[in-house]
């Protein structure tokens, strides 16, 4: 049976790059993916591209493939990444560029792009914002991206075509992995059951070592071992869509069936319903099976046809967000830090700062789960010795969140005693909302590149 | 007993919703977490955190849970004013619970 082995380059766009690499060289591959893009970071790379229009793909791109096309090209391995953020085109040119430099010969390079749809969103001012329900139009003079989650069929006609590196914006994550697995199997773009179990495989493996051992460990609990050298997950992918997760010998990490469960279950709502733009993937009769150590069988996907939208986010100027902490230490600690506190939240009424929203938490005491939870955890307050206040919050004028990082500052001297540490952020807050958009409406465009 | 002794947890954020999964580290305590963790007794524990609704989704073949908390992450987690805005640390909350 014909089987397809596709590694995992990196789960996030900062990951590391040497377990790629061990990938490369070791992991007898075929395809290798690397997954850069969170869901605002195109946002921020179109306002980059905005002000160097050379730019806005991943600012780790000139990096990662000085050192994956040498090692791709030799074992032949063929590439499929979202680098090009809000660039596709200018991150194809950097990359043949790369190439050329090392002496690389007969390399094909294709930039998938469509999913930026910015300069349509005139059309959409009717539609419902999918968090807000609210219509879009209240929030269209403050957007500054608009990128449609697309699918694989791009990725799939580039392969077709020879591409050899495939570099795209976005695109589902699972999606690119789907795109080499449809291509080699020709899969059409309506065998759903397929599908489903091809998006299941991107699933697992578009975080990286979330599969393989990373963000995994609890000691005492969920023992991991040489976490600090964990290496990046392999799936092997059969005809029939079976898979088999496992990473290279040698490297830190697992692959157990307690690694595979919490990831296919990572970031899906009804398992019965996980919506790509290919599919409508059902995760819900899954199973996983031991094989051996660092081998698990996967199995028990399929999928539903997909729906006629893409789900589409739109990157808008919100509001500036401030964050300022100070410590205290001590017996007293808490009572000091909540004294602090109390100031904090007086002067800001008094000086009638405008603020849309405040937050006011303790860390080390209830900062990640606010008072239920962190009663129940701590019984009391009181013991703490080590507490440092947070102020966190967002208003309309950036002057009001720098008055207020000084107000913070200012318990320095006019404050409880002992504190100390203070540290101020203040940011111009790029959020996200998402649309659903016809996806007849959008046209996807391959552009190739050669290295001759 | 927490739960943290019979199953295990991860986090995962869409927007404004929080999914928790709790997986049964041995198959014949999957009956009994199905019993005790409710839809409703999740609500109730994240309820200073939790704005909207909890969906609990079953997955059987893999011993598992999945929570959905919907209205959770503080507007969103680009927007969220949270020290931690994608609510990763919830699911280390969630296996605090006492069984």
């Amino acid at each position: 049976m014909k089987k397809i082995r596709i590694g995992s380059g990196a789960g996030f766009g900062g990951d590391r790059l040497e377990p790629a690499l061990d990938l490369l060289e070791r992991g007898s591959l075929d395809y290798i993916v690397f997954e850069c893009l969170a869901e605002r970071t195109i946002a921020l790379a179109q306002e980059q591209k905005l002000k160097w229009p050379d730019k806005g793909y991943n600012e780790l791109l000139e990096y990662r493939m000085t050192k994956v096309l040498p090692l791709a090209v030799a074992h032949k391995v063929r590439v499929v990444t979202n680098m090009g953020a809000a660039n596709p085109h200018a991150a194809a040119l950097v990359i043949k560029q790369i190439a050329t430099d090392l002496g690389i010969r007969q390399l094909k390079i294709a930039a998938v792009t469509g999913d930026d749809i910015f300069d349509r969103l005139d059309n959409y001012r009717e539609l419902p914002v999918l968090e807000t329900g609210e219509k879009f139009n209240s929030l269209q003079t403050k957007a500054i991206s608009a990128n449609a989650y697309i699918g694989a069929a791009g990725i799939t006609e580039a392969l077709r075509n020879g591409a050899d590196v495939v570099v795209t914006g976005r695109v589902a994550d699972p999606s690119l992995f789907v795109g080499p697995l449809a291509y080699e199997f020709g899969w059409s773009p309506d065998d759903y059951h397929m599908l489903g179990k091809g998006t299941l495989a991107g699933h697992l493996l578009e975080c990286g070592a979330q599969v393989s051992g990373g963000y995994f460990a609890d000691p005492g609990y969920k023992e991991v071992p040489d976490l600090w050298n964990v290496g990046f997950p392999i799936a092997e992918i059969f005809e029939n869509g079976d898979l088999i997760v496992t990473k290279l010998t040698g490297t830190g990490g697992c692959v157990s069936p307690a690694t595979v469960k919490e990831q296919i279950l990572y970031e899906i709502h009804d398992p019965a319903t996980y919506l790509t733009p290919d599919v409508v993937a059902d995760f819900s009769s899954v199973t996983v099976k031991e094989l051996d150590p660092d081998q698990v069988l996967v199995s028990g996907a399929t999928g539903h046809p997909r729906t006629e939208f893409f789900k589409t986010s739109i990157g808008y100027k919100d509001s500036f967000i401030f964050e300022a902490e100070i410590s205290y230490g001590g017996s007293g600690a808490y009572e000091r830090a909540t004294l602090a506190g109390e100031i904090i939240a007086r002067r800001l009424a008094f000086l009638k700062i405008p603020v849309e929203e405040l937050q006011i938490t303790y860390i080390g005491v209830n900062s990640l789960y606010r008072d239920t939870i962190s009663i129940q955890q701590n019984g009391t307050f009181h013991d703490f010795k080590d507490v440092r206040l947070r102020v966190a919050g967002r208003t309309g004028q950036k002057e009001a969140a720098v008055r207020i990082g000084y107000e913070v500052e200012a318990l320095m001297t006019n404050g409880p005693a002992g504190g100390g540490g203070v540290r101020v952020y203040v940011r111009d807050n790029v959020s996200i909302v998402s649309l659903l958009v016809p996806s007849a409406d959008i046209a996807v465009q391959i552009e190739y590149l050669e290295v001759l | 007993m927490k739960l943290r002794e019979i199953a295990h947890s991860r986090t995962g954020d869409k927007g404004n919703i929080s999914n928790l999964s709790l997986i049964a580290y041995r198959m014949e305590d999957y009956p009994r977490l199905r019993q005790e963790v409710t839809a409703e007794r999740v609500k109730e524990w994240f309820r200073d955190i939790v704005q909207g609704e909890v969906i609990r989704y079953e997955i059987p073949s893999l011993g598992a849970f999945n929570f959905v908390l919907k209205d959770a992450l503080g507007g969103g987690v680009t927007r969220s004013l949270s020290l931690d805005a994608h609510g990763k640390s919830l699911s280390s909350a969630l296996l605090d619970m006492e069984l």
